[in-house]
C-alpha cells in the first residue's frame, strides 16, 4: 500500500490521541495483514467511498480503552462498557476525518459514512482487491490498532488530480 | 481553562443547539459551552432531528456536525437556512476539506471548527460569529453605548 496514503492516518491518530488525552501515541509496528480480522479490545469500522474505497478499523485493546474512558471521564462520566464505546466511536470518527481531509487536500477525493462500533470477535478482511495494512500504535497504556483495507478506485480516479 | 462569559450578567444567556450523532462528542461540546457562559437549548443526533429541533427551540446557534446518519448536516443546513435566514450556525467536524467546507458555507453555514475541537479557539470563533450576528438584544446595547 502506498504510503502516501498511510502516512495521514499515523499523524492524525496521534494527533487526536495528544489533544484529547494529553498522551503520546508512538507507531510501534507496521506490518501487511492476511485472513480475517481479529479483534482485541473495541473497535469502531468506518466505511470510505470515492477515489480510495474500502474500510478501517480502529481497535483499542483493553488496557487503553480503560484508560481512555478513565481520562476523558470529566466529560462522559463514569466509565462504562457504553461510555468507552462511545468514546472510541467517536475517536475513531476523529482520527479518520483528520486523515481523509489530509488526503482530500492531496487531491483524492471520498466520502466517509459515519462510525460503526464493530462488536463481532472475528470480522471481514476488508474486499477482495484491497491489501491490508495494520498499524500498532503504544499508548502510556496499552495499543491502539489501526487496521486499514482500502485500494483506489481506478474508475473514480480517472479525471482526479495527481 | 476559564473563559469570560459570552453575555453579560443582565443579558440573556446565548442559546445553543447542539448536533452530532455521537453522545460522547455532544456531552463534550456542550461542556464546553457551558464553560463560556452559554445554554443548551437543545441536542439532535441527526439531520432530521436537528431541523425538528431547531424549529422547536429556535436557537441563538447551532453546533453542526457533518457527517451523521439519516440527514447529513450540510443538508440539515440547507433546510433551516431554507426556513431561517437568520440562523447562525458552525459546523463542527472531523471532516474539513475544502469541498466540505465551502458548501457548507454556501448552504449558509457561518463558519467551520475541525474536531478534535480546541476550546481557546472554539471560544474565539462563537465570538467572532456572534459579533458578525448580534442578537437583537446585543444590538441594542450596543446602539445604547454609542
Amino acid at each position: 500500500m502506498n504510503m502516501e496514503i498511510i502516512q495521514p492516518f499515523i499523524n492524525s491518530l496521534d494527533a487526536v490521541i495528544s489533544e484529547m488525552m494529553r498522551c503520546s501515541a508512538r507507531i510501534a509496528d507496521v506490518t501487511m495483514e492476511q485472513g480475517s480480522y481479529q479483534r482485541t479490545g473495541i473497535a469502531a469500522l468506518v466505511v470510505l467511498s470515492g477515489d480510495i474505497e474500502g474500510r478501517i478499523i480502529l481497535d483499542m485493546d483493553a488496557a487503553a480503552a480503560s484508560q481512555v474512558a478513565s481520562d476523558l471521564s470529566d466529560i462522559a462520566g463514569a466509565p462504562t462498557d457504553e461510555s468507552t464505546r462511545e468514546i472510541v466511536c467517536e475517536l475513531t470518527n476523529m482520527v479518520i476525518g483528520n486523515s481523509v481531509t489530509q488526503l482530500n487536500d492531496r487531491g483524492f477525493k471520498f466520502r466517509v459514512h459515519p462510525p460503526e462500533i464493530f462488536m463481532i470477535d472475528v470480522g471481514p478482511r476488508g474486499t477482495l482487491n484491497s491489501e491490508t495494512v495494520l498499524l500498532r500504535f503504544e499508548l502510556p497504556k496499552g495499543a491502539v490498532y489501526l487496521n486499514i483495507a482500502v485500494h483506489a478506485n481506478s474508475a473514480a480516479l480517472v479525471g482526479s488530480p495527481a | 481553562m476559564e473563559f469570560k462569559p459570552l453575555t453579560s450578567a443582565d443579558q440573556p444567556k446565548i442559546r445553543f443547539l447542539v448536533v452530532d450523532d455521537s453522545v460522547f462528542a455532544r456531552k463534550n461540546i456542550c461542556k464546553m459551552v457551558e464553560a463560556f457562559g452559554g445554554e443548551i437549548a437543545g441536542e439532535a443526533g441527526d439531520g432530521f432531528a436537528a431541523v425538528a429541533k431547531y424549529n422547536e427551540t429556535t436557537p441563538d446557534i447551532v453546533l453542526m456536525d457533518i457527517t451523521m446518519p439519516k440527514m447529513e448536516g450540510i443538508e440539515a443546513v440547507e433546510h433551516i437556512v431554507h426556513d431561517h435566514p437568520e440562523a447562525v450556525i458552525v459546523m463542527v467536524s472531523s471532516v474539513g476539506y475544502q469541498d466540505n467546507i465551502l458548501s457548507a458555507l454556501q448552504k449558509g453555514a457561518r463558519h467551520f471548527v475541525q474536531k478534535p475541537v480546541k476550546p481557546e479557539a472554539f471560544y474565539e470563533i462563537i465570538r467572532y460569529v456572534l459579533s458578525e450576528n448580534p442578537k437583537p438584544s446585543q444590538t441594542a446595547e450596543v446602539e445604547a453605548q454609542s
